[in-house]
């Protein structure tokens, strides 16, 4: 087996024939938004976005995990990389993200604090285990893709009994978040493409809601420009029969039902609790704690961690871009004080997020 | 971060696989993914860990409905 059969999905005469299909389908506007990071990317890099139908508008929510965690957690795990005794293990993509005062774990390094970037919550556990002075916090964000891979070191951890690694859990769903932002009426959302490799792990049945309760189509989709265009072209077609379904367009990547054995690990290491989004707030049942049987390996209670809300980065929109409010451009400060060698909130540091996107890529 | 790519398969030892893509080679876990793969099969990778072993069938399958749509020839073989 090659790749090639992979590279099918990019074939430009496929493109040029979806896109003519989706042209004649699609006659009133459409409002769709992608709540992935790695869509977000691949709709700009792909110009995909530049060669979309006029009245087909792309709205870029809530999908980049680093831009979604809440200033007031950035400063819970700020607070905790200060302590003595204390190695803060993270994806490098949470080095630059800016809490309340506007610091960040990069500055807080400059200033003593050991902090260590890791490819996987696995490499953390690793750390921790040649590290045995110290307590070795790994810092968990992400969906439910990333958060598999963390319930699964949890319970290496605790096979091992390497109890000087913690985690830190900031874990969130998705789908609660979609349902909030179908509850917000200045969004107006049309369809939802759904994240592929979120869905990998959760199947299809937690985004029921979407077409039973709100009326409207969601599709997943994998990440090519095809993969893109058979979205877009099915929500077009779900919405001229007036049948809107949760459908699954990645099938080569997606199995209706998701990854059973995944969502067992993960039952078995967390239990659901109410999360602080980045400009969503308060969501009830969207964040992943620790169930009690791993308190050993929860930072939260180790070290006694209380999540204060810290007011929102002053002139930062990033909480209206997430929800599709205002495209970053709007915002007063993108371009200006706000760019990606001095970003002023998580949209535009991330390379996923929406700003750092619409900077790069937008030729609108 | 959320960035999960393919990548196949050249090698496994128990819990632990050796995948490539475009010659470089790293090391993932197994303990989540939906079926065990064998070498030579693609895997869909996120953060150290296999997450899923790619559907060459349904991947086909998806092709297949292109070409006849669209009077495409890709040269599909198995
Ligand atoms: S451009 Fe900068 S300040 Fe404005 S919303 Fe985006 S990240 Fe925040």
């Amino acid at each position: 087996m090659t790749l090639d059969f992979l590279n099918k999905f990019k074939d430009p005469d496929l493109c040029r024939r979806l896109l003519a299909r989706l042209e004649e389908v699609c006659g009133e506007p459409l409002r769709f938004m992608e709540v992935c990071g790695t869509h977000t990317v691949a709709i700009f890099q792909s110009g995909l976005r530049s060669l979309l139908p006029k009245n087909i508008i792309h709205l870029s929510g809530p999908g980049c995990p680093v831009c979604v965690t809440h200033e007031s957690e950035v400063d819970a795990y700020l607070d905790l990389a200060g302590r003595s005794g204390v190695v803060i293990a993270t994806f490098g993509d949470l080095m630059k993200v800016p809490g309340g005062g506007r610091r960040s774990l990069k500055a807080a390094q400059a200033e003593g604090a050991r902090v260590e970037v890791v490819y996987s919550a696995f490499d953390a556990l690793e750390l921790a285990a040649r590290t045995p002075d110290a307590q070795v916090v790994f810092l968990g964000v992400g969906f439910e893709t990333t958060a598999p891979t963390t319930a699964a070191t949890v319970q290496m951890a605790k096979a091992r009994g390497l109890t000087n690694f913690k985690l830190l859990s900031f874990h969130k769903l998705v789908p609660p978040a979609l349902e909030v932002l179908l509850s917000d009426a200045e969004t107006a959302i049309d369809a939802f493409i759904l994240p592929g490799h979120v869905s990998t792990i959760i199947g299809l049945a937690p985004y029921g809601f979407i077409a039973e309760r709100w009326k409207r189509s969601a599709v997943v989709a994998g990440f090519e420009p095809v993969d893109i265009l058979q979205a877009l072209l099915d929500i077009a077609l779900m919405r001229e029969a007036g049948e809107p379904r949760v459908v699954n367009d990645y099938k080569r990547a997606v199995d209706d039902n998701g990854n059973p054995r995944a969502r067992a690990v993960m039952a078995d290491v967390f239990r659901t609790e109410t999360a602080l989004w980045r400009g969503l707030g308060a969501i009830p049942d969207s964040g992943l704690a620790l169930r009690s049987e791993y308190a050993d390996f929860d930072a939260k209670a180790c070290f006694d961690i209380e999540i204060v809300e810290s007011p929102p980065l002053a002139g930062c929109r990033c909480g209206d871009v997430l929800k599709g409010r205002i495209n970053p451009t709007q915002c007063p400060l993108f371009a200006k004080a706000c760019d990606p060698a001095h970003p002023v909130g998580p949209c535009m540091v991330s390379t996923e997020g929406s700003c750092a996107a619409y900077y790069k890529y937008n030729t609108d | 971060m959320c960035l999960a790519v393919p990548m196949e398969v050249t090698r496994i030892d128990d819990m632990i696989a050796d995948v490539r893509i475009s010659g470089v080679t790293r090391q993932v876990r197994l303990e989540i993914v939906d079926r065990s793969p064998e070498v030579g099969d693609f895997v869909i990778v996120h953060a150290g860990f296999a997450l899923r072993r790619l559907d060459r069938e349904e991947a086909m399958e998806t092709l297949q409905l292109f070409q006849e749509g669209f009077n495409l020839d890709f040269g599909l073989s198995e």
